[in-house]
């Protein structure tokens, strides 16, 4: 018995949402007595490697191999699947990001493992294996037990805690059989937004609705989103006029997110809204409409209009920064 | 081009979901049912893609007879034929045999998926159903064109995209983006009536996972309320009370 966890990085460096994953699949291990296993996929150096051991890791496997420098989830899988049967893991842990949700459900499969997608807290092992998630997009939780031998989970972004710990791990090479198959689908090009902070990674979110009229008034949305080092958002009417990427538009049928502060300007907080922000650790709303439903999911609001209050905040914040350093 | 669209009943977007006594079940009385929003996404895009260069569009549903509304709703926005597979599904990985078990012998160019289904957010089925027939699957697609026998995809990553290129036969999950969906209209809706609808019955799987029980998450204490001319004030409250910044 162990706990694997696999490690994505992005460009030879781990994310915060990696050390999230080794801390959970680290606390996994110790509740069940056992060691916890990572491992990297691709050209990562010794010294990230070893960094891992910081957040619960005994033992690192690293695989470098030439085939495997893009992301496909096919042949990732596989090489998951391998090294969790090569170390005997009967739990495996990875972040559901983007590429966790079409890598965790091959996992499962090539394993026979149940599978729990989008985990929000450690699993409870008083009875059997529960371990509990969202559903119904945000409205309810659901505890999912668990009866295959082997269990896999995937683990929201932002919703365990980066625990370090004074230890250290040893880094060892893994070499699994590579199908030549499972490369079918090839990676022609990534387009990175530039610097901007991701959204379902980000610990704060700044976002607007159709209250703000037209896609020319971002400037102070960005601005303010800027300012704190927030990611920024949108409501559907948004992204479905154009005013934004359709990536910013959260929501039941965008994205789910759940950063510490979510700031929502000129949204009037319709349920299919609030599906995909209401597990956001603390919620402020900006809008002009006192009845506006969103002030009823809301820790803070300011009633006002927007065009006067967000350039006012912005100040405030700049102020504040000035004091806070 | 032979495609199919996996569909899943789920409940309205706006309706308020809640659990019996014990809180092991969904109360689903009064509940009203629609196609996942994501696989409206997906049959749309299935449409264009067949009224552009021939072929079908078969929709299948992992559902018991109460489904048949939805099933009748996608075969009204024009899917060609349906199936049914007769079971309640009861996970993700129940959900993907039986969809893997049908297309298996169904030759099938393209197997279309929505990104999740909005009632218990999986986001599983389709990266499931690719590894069972062991074939590429993509997920979370933002586009989708078919040149031939290969596909180029969109697909969604942290601040950004990936442009993917992959041969059929693929299993595909959509996203918004993909396709604007269609509503369908009075002869849609009158053939759809007399399209084939074929039940099959399921294959047998190992139960893996089980839902033990709900929650419903604690509702937010009233909204502390900030004078609009005292914006500071918000921005204190946020560092010293929240501890956000
Ligand atoms: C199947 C389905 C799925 C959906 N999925 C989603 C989803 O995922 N995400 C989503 O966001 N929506 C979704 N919706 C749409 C949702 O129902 C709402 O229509 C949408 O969220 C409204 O967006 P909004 O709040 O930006 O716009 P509105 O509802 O138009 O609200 C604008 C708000 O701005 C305020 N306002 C106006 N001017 C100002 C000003 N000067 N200063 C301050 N405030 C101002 C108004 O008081 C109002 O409250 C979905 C709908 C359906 C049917
Ligand atoms: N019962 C079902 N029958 C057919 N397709 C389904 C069913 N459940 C889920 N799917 C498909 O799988 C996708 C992802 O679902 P999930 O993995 O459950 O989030 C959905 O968008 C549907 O396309």
């Amino acid at each position: 018995m162990s706990v694997l966890v696999y490690c994505e990085h992005a460009g030879g460096k781990f994310k915060k949402s990696t050390f999230e994953v080794v801390s959970y699949a680290a606390e996994i291990a110790s509740m069940q007595g056992t060691s916890l296993t990572a491992l990297s996929i691709g050209d990562v150096s010794n010294d990230e490697l070893a960094i891992l051991g910081k957040y619960g890791a005994s033992k690192v496997l690293t695989v470098s191999n030439d085939r495997l420098k893009q992301f496909v989830n096919m042949a990732y899988g596989a090489v998951i699947a391998d090294a969790a049967k090569s170390v005997q893991a009967n739990v495996v842990v990875l972040s559901s990001s983007f590429s966790g949700k079409g890598l965790a459900p091959r996992i499962a499969v090539k394993l026979e493992a149940g599978l729990v997608d989008g985990a929000i807290a450690l699993p409870d092992l008083s009875a059997g294996f529960k371990v509990r998630k969202t559903a119904f997009s945000g409205k309810a939780f659901a505890d999912v037990e668990v009866t295959s031998a082997v269990k896999v989970i995937s683990l929201i972004p932002n919703s365990y805690k980066v625990v370090e710990k004074a230890q250290s791990a040893t880094v060892e090479a893994f070499n699994p059989a590579i199908d030549e198959k499972s490369f079918a689908a090839m990676v022609k090009e990534i387009v990175q937004a530039s610097d901007k902070i991701s959204l379902p990674e980000a610990e704060l979110v700044v976002s607007a609705g159709r209250g703000l009229k037209g896609p020319e008034n971002w400037g102070m949305v960005e601005e303010l989103a800027g300012l704190l080092g927030a990611a920024t958002a949108c409501s559907k009417p948004v992204s479905d006029s154009h005013w934004r990427p359709h990536s910013e538009h959260v929501g039941q049928t965008g994205i789910s997110i759940s950063p510490n502060l979510y700031i929502a300007i000129g949204i009037s907080g319709a349920i299919q809204h609030l599906a995909g922000v209401s597990s956001s650790k603390t919620i402020v709303v900006i809008n002009k409409d006192p009845e506006a439903p969103f002030f009823k999911a809301a820790d803070y609001g300011i009633v006002g209009d927007a065009f006067e209050v967000v350039p006012k905040l912005i100040e405030a914040i700049k102020k504040f920064k000035n004091t806070h350093g | 081009m032979k495609i199919l669209v996996c569909i899943s009943n789920v409940p309205d977007t706006t309706t308020k979901i809640n659990f019996s006594a014990d809180n092991k079940d969904l109360v689903t009385a009064g509940i009203q049912y629609i196609i996942n929003p994501y696989d409206e996404i997906a049959l749309t895009r299935a449409l264009e893609l067949t009224e552009a260069s021939g072929g079908s569009v078969t929709v299948l549903n992992v559902g018991d007879p109460s489904t048949d509304p939805t099933i009748r709703k996608a075969l009204a926005i024009g899917a060609t034929d349906a199936v049914r597979i007769n079971a309640a599904p009861r996970d993700a990985y129940f959900v993907a045999k039986q969809i893997a078990s049908h297309a298996a012998t169904g030759n099938y160019d393209l197997i279309l998926t929505g990104r999740e289904s909005i009632d218990y957010n999986g986001s599983q089925v389709a990266a499931m159903v690719g590894e069972l027939l062991n074939i590429p699957s993509v997920s979370i697609c933002k586009s989708l064109t078919v040149d031939g026998t290969n596909a180029t995809l969109e697909r969604e990553i942290e601040g950004g995209k990936e442009v993917i290129t992959a041969p059929l036969p693929l299993v595909v999950s959509a996203t918004e983006g993909m396709a604007e969906p269609r509503i369908p209209n009075m002869r849609g809706i009158m053939s759809a009536r007399t399209k084939p609808l074929n039940v099959i019955e399921p294959v047998a799987v190992p139960q893996l996972t089980a839902i033990a029980g709900y929650d419903k998450p604690q509702s937010r204490s009233q909204v502390n309320l900030v004078d609009a001319d005292k914006v500071d004030d918000l921005v204190n409250l946020l560092h010293t009370k929240a501890k956000v910044i």
